[in-house]
């Protein structure tokens, strides 16, 4: 391939934007990374890559369950709100993209306004209602507010990717003698299969992400997850800062959400993007 | 009234039955509980002094509209929200139209702008506390001694972590604006003698007005709920506190249920004004409205 | 295969808009009908109430002699052809085209030999295993087709089935499904805006305009006897020239000169409730160069000013202006409206002449026309009744 040196130009020109714009992204996930490969004596040195690596914040964290508990809550916690949230968000959507029927626009709504809903605000009720319940400090107690605040981001990811499974393949199929439930089942759903795992992986991560829930609805190692353990992981070592130990458990944290980026970041945007576009 | 025929009587029960289980929950997480909350914000409930729990009316709210706190929690939340959200706006821009025009590496580029998106906010919150932290820190020497403890450069910091935490997001929303921009309606205009800055301003930015409006309503939104990033930052100390971390102070440090809920519904009050605002920009181009096939 | 007969058949939606209204229609077995109309007319809510993907609100649908409003579509034995063809993009062609007979639990021998032998008669045997994505256009309104024949319904439905096709393609296709409605002689029904297909493909159209049957006939009733303006100003192309006109005793003024009122037009206009103030109608064909008429021959000669002069080889057509206003009636506008013609803004009337290859007309100069005023039309403009008719027509318009 022969460039110009114009084209050349504009090949350098991209690059050096494009570096600084992966820099940018990457500085403070590095630096978190660099942190916990650093040893004790090392850590507060404040170098840009460690000079000694070692594997012993991770050893740290695994070795006690104060992390591993942590670490079991928030993959639980997270499925099954995922689960659920995708499921119950399936239904809605698909109501709302395909039939008429009044009290559509209550729905659309009422998942608007919990969409912009400030969490503070229900931290307070829930806090004493789940006390009152039982359901303080236990899986349950963080899966139904985070399966309540991922439904509006599912119903309207989900409901954009129904839209645009053209009207028409269902009429087909029914003129082709599919009954309702076949149509659904042998055209819409295949069609809808990735808008519903992208719209998963964004409430997976949506409850991953959470911390006001989870140090609010929480006091003890049942149900707390990760990022509210981590916080607590401060001063409760007395003989040690717990950076590296908190660095470490950060980095593992963040593995599976950069292992999911790495995988479908195509879908990753359609899906942040497909209701806004419209909207 | 027109007899409704059986199809659409049997479309609209369908209909209602897959949204009745959203819906409920929906209902009952927060309606409930808002109404709860508003029930607690009248009353002088104290966790310490339950058996003291009584009606006050809303002397909770005086309490708080006339305490410095509030106040100072609110004007810090006001500036963090409008300087996060307005740089946000502008680096979003500028990497969506990276990601828009580059000629190379794009997908390297939508992977790394991805990555503070799915990245969990208390980890980055950690990652810059370091940064920032004297004796840890690679960064410290930057910005003088120990940054986080002073007010300003507090605030500047807490600024910094959110917006390189949200303008990826704010980045892809206007990058779908982008996209519905017609590449034909660029060329009409540069055939018109509209230089590329022009283009930009006179074509591009007004075509793409609905996506800047959604991504700003969403950022500003979220961005005054800011909690994460100050929890792990400063803890709300050197008056660097948001509105939800006084409201999480008052609720979880002093226990005060009454006090703490009173903040709770203003905190909704004021996000509520923000979302009608925006709504009223808007216009009624809200989502999901009926645009069924014939 | 089977006659399908609409009676009183009406569309009415929750909000009280009506969007058939009390269609009768005898559709005999092996015919092809269309309905043609512009956009909104009802002739899709009409198609889709056959198939069963809309309900009748009121009326009685029966598909070979048996009552269908209440049954579902995949009780109805009909195959539909959709604009958007909606194929399943999921499914192979092969898939798509079996698809109907795998729900109908056709054993999967006969499916095969079913889709080969379709896919052979529409020539697309080298593609059976291709997805929709991997076809062009006019492959894809194929399969569409294919999808429609294996199933040996008792009829075809066809939403617009060609208007996503480009020009060509187009009329290739149109004589293909003609020829293969011809052979496999199942009832038809075709829904189209395009006037062109409708004269071309049908055995008989029906024109609907806001719901309503306009007027049902052959392709060639329909053009020279059309029971309206809205008809007469839909069917044709170029189409039917219309002017402001006046009744003055044996003579018809109009913008285009004084005509004389021959015996028919004389009948027509002494009805008792004939109006003084008319529209006039001529087809561009009805006009021609008056230096190649034989000068004996009845009619009217004008003198014009011509515009522009298209030549098409077998043809000339001449355009001209008027003064004078246009002729203005609720229907024009809605034909102007639906072929977005209503804001061109030229003033007086415009006229389209077809002439013989032979004429010398040019533009910008002068020419003499003769105007075969046998073939004129008169239309009421309240109603927009066609009183050349013979009979009254409001006796017979459906609606």
């Amino acid at each position: 391939m022969s460039t110009s040196p114009a084209q050349r130009r504009r090949i350098a020109r991209w690059s050096v934007v494009n570096t600084a714009v992966v820099l940018y992204a990457l500085f403070p996930v590095w630096w978190i990374v660099a942190l916990s490969f650093k040893d004790p004596a090392t850590l507060s040195d404040g170098s840009f890559v460690p000079r000694r690596w070692t594997l012993e914040n991770y050893r740290g964290i695994f070795a006690t369950s104060e992390f591993t508990r942590a670490l079991v809550n928030s993959i639980g916690i997270a499925l099954i709100s995922t689960v659920v949230a995708v499921t119950l968000g399936t239904m809605a959507a698909y109501a709302v993209a395909r039939l008429r029927f009044p009290g559509k626009r209550l729905l659309i709504g009422t998942s608007l306004l919990i969409a912009m809903f400030p969490p503070i605000s229900l931290v307070s009720p829930l806090f004493d209602i789940e006390r009152f319940l039982g359901l303080f400090d236990t899986w349950a107690g963080l899966i139904i507010p985070y399966m309540t605040f991922s439904l509006p981001l599912a119903i309207y990811t989900l409901s954009a990717f129904f839209r645009e499974i053209p009207w028409d393949l269902e009429k087909a199929a029914k003129v082709d003698g599919a009954t309702p439930a076949q149509a659904f089942r042998l055209v819409i759903a295949p069609l809808a299969a990735p808008g519903v795992f992208t719209t998963a992986i964004l409430v997976f991560i949506f409850c991953w992400n959470d911390f006001l829930f989870a140090i609010s609805l929480t006091s003890t190692t049942a149900a707390r997850t990760v990022p509210a353990a981590i916080a607590f992981f401060t001063g409760s070592s007395q003989f040690q800062q717990p950076t590296g130990s908190i660095a470490a458990a950060a980095v593992v944290i963040t593995v599976p959400i950069v292992v999911f980026v790495l995988l479908f970041q195509r879908r990753i945007v359609a899906g942040l993007t497909s209701g806004a576009v419209k909207g | 009234m027109t007899r409704l025929s059986e199809g659409a009587r049997q479309e609209r029960r369908l209909g209602w039955l897959l949204c009745a289980p959203a819906v409920l929950v929906m209902l009952a997480v927060t309606a409930y509980p808002v109404l709860y909350a508003l029930y607690l914000s009248l009353h002088r409930y104290d966790l310490r002094f339950p058996q003291l729990a009584r009606f006050v009316g809303l002397d909770n709210y005086a309490a708080v509209l006339s305490s410095g706190f509030w106040w100072e929690a609110f004007q810090v939340t006001c500036l963090i929200t409008v300087v996060s959200v307005a740089v946000e706006l502008a680096l979003g821009m500028g990497l969506a139209v990276v990601m828009h025009r580059a000629i190379l590496g794009r997908p390297a580029v939508r992977t790394a702008v991805l990555l503070p998106y799915g990245i969990v906010t208390v980890v980055a919150a950690f990652s810059w506390q370091y940064a920032w932290t004297p004796g840890i820190g690679y960064l410290v020497d930057s910005a003088g001694e120990a940054p986080l403890t002073d007010h300003w450069k507090a605030i500047g910091l807490i600024i910094l972590a959110e917006v390189w935490k949200t303008t990826p997001f704010m980045a892809l929303l206007l990058l779908a604006g982008l996209a519905l921009v017609p590449e034909e309606t660029l060329r009409a205009a540069m055939v018109d003698g509209a230089t590329r800055w022009q283009r930009f301003r006179l074509v591009t930015l007004p075509l793409m007005k609905p996506a800047i409006l959604v991504a700003l309503l969403f950022r500003t939104l979220d961005a005054f709920r800011i909690f994460d990033n100050i929890y792990v930052l400063t803890q709300g100390s050197n008056g660097t506190g948001s509105v939800s971390i006084l409201g999480y102070d008052n609720l979880f440090t002093a226990l005060n249920l009454g006090i703490g809920s009173a903040i709770s519904v203003l905190i909704f009050l004021c996000v509520a004004v923000i979302a009608f605002a925006f709504i009223r920009l808007f216009g009624t181009a809200a989502p999901g409205s009926e645009d069924t096939g014939r | 295969m089977a006659e399908i007969t609409l009676e009183g058949v009406t569309k009415r939606y929750p909000d009280g808009a009506v969007a058939v209204r009390d269609v009768s229609l005898a559709i005999a077995d092996g015919e092809f009908l269309i309905l043609v109309g512009p956009s909104g007319c009802g002739k899709s809510t009409t198609l889709n109430m056959i198939a069963g993907l809309e309900d009748i609100t009121e009326g009685t649908l029966r598909i070979g002699g048996q009552v269908v409003n209440d049954k579902a579509p995949k009780d109805r034995d009909i195959a539909m052809v959709f604009q958007s063809y909606a194929l399943y993009p999921h499914m192979t062609v092969r898939q798509n085209m079996g698809f109907a007979l795998r729900l109908a639990h056709v054993d999967k021998a006969v499916i095969k030999e079913k889709v080969e032998e379709a896919a052979r008669v529409l020539d697309l045997t080298g593609h059976l295993d291709r997805k929709p994505a991997n076809l062009s256009g006019g492959q894809r309104q194929r399969v569409a087709m294919g999808r429609a024949i294996v199933r040996e319904p008792k009829a075809f439905l066809m939403d617009e089935p060609l208007s996503n096709l480009d020009a060509k393609l187009r009329v290739q296709m149109r004589t293909q499904i003609a020829r293969l409605q011809r052979r496999l002689g199942t009832t038809t029904v075709y829904v189209t805006h395009d006037q062109t297909e409708a004269m071309t493909l049908g055995d008989r159209v029906v024109v609907m305009r806001g719901g309503i049957v306009q007027q049902t006939g052959s392709p060639q009733e329909l053009y020279d006897r059309p029971r309206n303006l809205f008809v007469a100003g839909f069917i044709g192309s170029p189409a039917m020239n219309f002017l402001p006109a006046a009744v003055e005793e044996d003579r018809l003024r109009t913008p285009l000169g004084d005509l004389p009122l021959d015996d028919r037009l004389r009948a027509a206009l002494a009805r008792r409730d004939a109006p003084r103030e008319v529209i006039a109608g001529f087809r561009p064909e009805h006009f021609e160069d008056a230096a190649l008429v034989d000068p004996e021959r009845g009619g009217a000669t004008v003198t014009v000013t011509v515009d522009v002069r298209e030549s098409l080889g077998s043809d000339v057509f001449v355009h001209f202006a008027l003064e004078g206003g246009a002729a203005a009636a609720e229907q024009l506008a809605e034909l102007a409206a639906d072929s977005g013609l209503a804001d061109t803004g030229a003033g007086g009337p415009e006229i389209v002449a077809r002439l013989s290859a032979r004429t010398r007309a040019r533009e910008g100069e002068r020419l003499r026309l003769w105007l075969d005023t046998a073939q004129a039309h008169v239309f009421d403009p309240a109603t927009g009744d066609n009183l050349t008719l013979p009979g009254h027509p409001r006796d017979t318009a459906a609606g």
